[in-house]
């Protein structure tokens, strides 16, 4: 390491004005270290998802049981359990849009993103802190305003938006139509322009960091899979939200001004509204165009961590690196053009439609090269099953599962008959919903030991992963059934058609499943915050990984090293490096010091400056 | 052993933009995304027809030389920065202010046409549009106003001159990109009528 150490110099300043003394307000609350930032967030993640998950038995309920009585909720929901014990069918959809909008924006972006890339850019890039950790800091904090504001709404007399998480109008933009429609949408609308904001203010600092603070060596093409795929998520968001800035704008203006963007022709009880011109339409447009993105803002992190994961328990190097950052760079531009896919059968040119069907199929590719990768990386490897591993395999598992359901609906003609059944609802759970909490549960049980300098327990791990994993299929998979049955999403029940009977088995055993599935996250739940205090103390390196975050002290300080940031030498998956004396060589060593694995391409990359050429020739001849 | 050798591998230091900088054309960006929305939202919404045609306030092709000055003028302060010729980046940077505030003013002179040409915000959403484009980028003008402000406050505290020359550089371009966005707006808006 002497020789490493030469050449490492400046990038010290910044410990001055962190090593001072802190109190417990800047310390734990307004603290501006990244890794506290991202250990807030995967708190306020972790209850959001939480109230999501919870919020969804409920409305199982209701589905797997319809004749059940509620009245034991009543305590907690009051009036909106009606007399005869039941709930109250407005309820249930406020409660479907906010589980939507919770996971997909609470938990799954900001708890996701929020978490792994403020704890990982810098700790993974070789960087002391985010380039500003004031717009960080300010990032979380317009995150916590916009979950106050979204759980007040929960509590209101009106209750909270109830026109499903794409608020379409002109369903969210009229309170006559449905009294979630009121107040509750306003403070949703209030609450995602915060959120926005905060999606805003850590994007621009992921990406200003990762570009401008890498350390010496770091090139792109050494960066770790987790790296870009945060990188690349954090462009899609700063390109995509901006437009759902604007459709919200203008849904706004409709509301609360009178304008009429996306509002024409309503009547209300008989008598028409003064609005015309408007194009509900022109609001789709918009919203999908943030909202394909989104899903890919969503899986995309997942996808990172998994391939560091799977890379690091396989002990083998990534397959196809290369590929694998030119996949995720064509699903992020892909991802833009595709958006017309969620709109086949709300009025679009056929010819249109087929354009957008074409661009749908083409996105599959890139996806499908990431499973590839993924598989042969498993593939005849030395497999270490830790929970993380299996979480990311189930992650592999449910993205092939749900891409394949994805080509069904890619299909306009096939889309007419599939559209708003449970067969998206499958479809996107599955590969949107499963597999990001999969690979958000993978990296929290992987890199616990540096969040916390404990060990999470792997037992209590196994039967979480085990449980969620069928439990998942087991809710989602007999869905596909139902979807094809016909059944349409957001109907609060299906005892007045007779044709749905033979489902209700069907029906009621996906409810089961889903208190089961649910009842495994508590098992998370307490071994998480057990280990927090209790945990078996870590290692320095537990997994043998090859990446920069695990030579940094094990509950490292504000600034992260407290010397010099190491210098990188080599990519991040040189595992089972044929001739190395381990099966891991981390970033930070010198090819010089490895001569006894060095590719003939990688000695030569070592420039010699020894006092006597002669004697560095001997460099691949050394055997220890 | 191999240690003695002194064998060095240079790992390069990555290529870097100053992060300030770097962020605020980040910025730039999300604020050319929200445009580039409004706009296309406009072009889609004009397609499906039953659309109000109007000719737009004369007044906004005065005020579009003024924003234009005011760009010179931010330019001139900028220069004179870099010359350390600290009287003329006052002169030059409270010029700057006096024509953006002229150019809000204007706006709203605008704003009054449109009103006595039967065009209102809450209506066809062709007048609707109008507004928000206007009244959006008056916004981000304001903020850019903010911004020059600063940058005074700065200079009359000598904290801008060759040496310090990040925070007017990183003005200049913003105000530079917030005047060509009303000329894309103003252009834009000719053209789709
Ligand atoms: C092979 C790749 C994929 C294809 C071809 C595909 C195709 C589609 C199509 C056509 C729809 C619209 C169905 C309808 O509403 O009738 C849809 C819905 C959806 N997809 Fe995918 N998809 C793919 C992958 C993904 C991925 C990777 C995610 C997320 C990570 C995702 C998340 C969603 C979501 C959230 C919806 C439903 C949105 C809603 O209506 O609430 N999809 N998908
Ligand atoms: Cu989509």
């Amino acid at each position: 390491m002497a020789i490493a150490d030469i050449h490492v110099a400046e990038d010290t300043h910044h410990e001055d004005h962190l090593d001072h003394e802190q109190s417990f307000v800047t310390k734990y609350i307004f603290s501006q270290d990244h890794k506290t930032i991202a250990k807030q967030f995967l708190i306020t993640g972790i209850f959001w998802a939480l109230m999501g998950g919870l919020m969804s038995l409920v409305f199982r309920l209701q589905l797997g049981f319809p004749e059940a009585t509620l009245e034991w909720l009543r305590p907690i929901f009051g009036g909106w359990i009606t007399e005869s014990g039941k709930l109250e069918p407005e309820f249930y959809l406020a409660m479907v849009t906010m589980h939507g909008t919770i996971m997909v924006f609470f938990v799954l972006t900001a708890g996701l993103s929020g978490t792994f890339s403020n704890f990982l850019i810098p700790l993974q890039i070789g960087a002391r802190d985010m380039a500003s950790g004031f717009m960080n800091m300010l990032s979380y904090w317009f995150f916590f305003v916009s979950s106050v504001v979204m759980f007040i709404s929960l509590f209101i007399e009106t209750g909270p938006a109830m026109g499903g998480w794409v608020i379409y109008p002109p369903l969210s933009a009229l309170p006559q139509a449905i009294s979630g429609s009121g107040l509750g949408m306003t403070m949703w609308l209030i609450a995602m322009m915060f959120f926005i904001v905060s999606t805003m203010l850590g994007g621009i600092n992921y990406i200003t960091t990762i570009i401008n603070l890498r350390t010496r060596g770091m090139s792109f093409t050494r960066l770790p899979l987790t790296i870009w795929a945060f990188f690349l998520t954090a462009i899609l968001g700063l390109l995509s939200f901006p437009v759902l800035v604007a459709a919200v704008l203008l849904l706004i203006f409709d509301r609360s001004f009178g304008t009429s963007f996306y509002l024409s022709d309503i009547y209300i009880g008989g008598e028409a509204l003064p609005n015309s011109g408007g194009s509900p339409i022109l609001f789709q447009h918009l919203f999908w165009f943030l909202g394909h993105p989104e899903v890919y803002i969503v899986i995309l992190p997942a996808l990172g961590i998994t391939s560091e994961i799977i890379s690091t328990n396989s002990r083998k190097p990534i397959f196809g690196y290369k590929a694998m950052i030119g996949s995720l760079m064509a699903i992020a531009i892909l991802s833009f053009v595709v958006w017309a896919h969620h709109m086949f059968i709300t009025g679009m040119n056929p010819f249109l439609g087929s354009v957008f069907m074409l661009l749908t199929f083409i996105i599959a590719v890139p996806s499908a090269i990431k499973v590839f990768n993924y598989i042969t990386t498993l593939w005849r490897g030395n497999i270490i099953f830790t929970p993380a591993m299996l979480f990311s395999i189930g992650l592999v598992s449910f993205f092939i599962t749900g891409g394949v359901t994805g080509i069904f609906l890619g299909s306009a003609a096939l889309d007419i008959q599939l559209h708003d059944t449970y067969f998206v609802v499958a479809h996107f759970h599955i590969v949107m919903g499963s597999a990001a909490f999969f690979g958000m549960v993978a990296g929290v049980y992987h890199w616990f030991p540096k969040m916390f300098g404990r060990m999470m327990d792997a037992r209590l791990g196994y039967i979480h992963f085990w449980m969620s994993f069928v439990g998942v299929y087991s809710v989602f998979f007999p869905m596909h059934y139902i979807g094809i049955a016909g059944f349409p999403r957001r109907y609060y029940s299906f005892t007045n058609f007779d044709a749905f009977n033979s489902y209700a088995d069907l029906n009621a055993l996906i409810t089961i499943a889903a208190f089961i599935t649910m009842s495994a996250q508590f098992i998370f739940l307490f071994n998480f915050f057990y280990s927090i205090f209790r945990g078996r103390k870590t290692p320095q390196n537990p997994w043998n990984s090859n990446t920069l975050e695990w030579t940094a002290p094990i509950n490292p300080e504000h600034g992260n090293w407290p010397g010099e940031i190491p210098t990188v030498y080599r990519w991040p998956y040189d595992y089972s490096k044929p001739g190395a004396k381990e099966d891991f060589i981390p970033q930070n060593i010198p090819f010089s010091e490895t001569p006894e694995s060095n590719f003939p391409n990688e000695t030569e990359s070592i420039k010699l400056q020894g006092i006597d050429k002669g004697d560095a020739i001997i460099v691949d001849e050394t055997e220890e | 052993m191999v240690r003695d050798l002194q064998i060095v591998e240079e790992p390069r230091r990555p290529v870097s933009m100053d992060p300030k900088k770097f962020a605020l054309w980040l910025f730039i960006v999300t604020i050319i995304m929200l445009f580039a929305a409004f706009t296309s939202a406009y072009i889609v919404r004009q397609a499906e027809g039953n659309w109000l045609d109007f000719s737009l306030p004369t007044i906004f092709y005065w005020n579009t030389g003024i924003l234009l000055l005011s760009s010179v003028t931010m330019q001139w302060a900028y220069n004179s920065a870099k010359r350390d010729d600290l009287k003329n980046i006052k002169t030059a940077i409270s010029l700057t202010i006096v024509l953006g505030i002229c150019f809000l003013i204007s706006q709203i002179f605008g704003w009054g046409m449109l009103v006595d040409a039967g065009v209102f915000f809450v209506g066809n959403p062709s007048g609707s549009f109008m507004y928000i484009f206007t009244g959006l980028h008056g916004v981000h003008l304001i903020s850019g106003i903010f911004f020059i402000i600063m940058v005074l406050i700065a200079t009359v505290k000598y904290n801008v001159h060759s040496k310090n020359i990040l925070l007017i550089e990183m003005c200049n371009t913003y105000w530079h990109f917030l005047n060509a966005l009303w000329v894309y707006l103003f252009i834009f808006l000719l053209l789709n009528r």
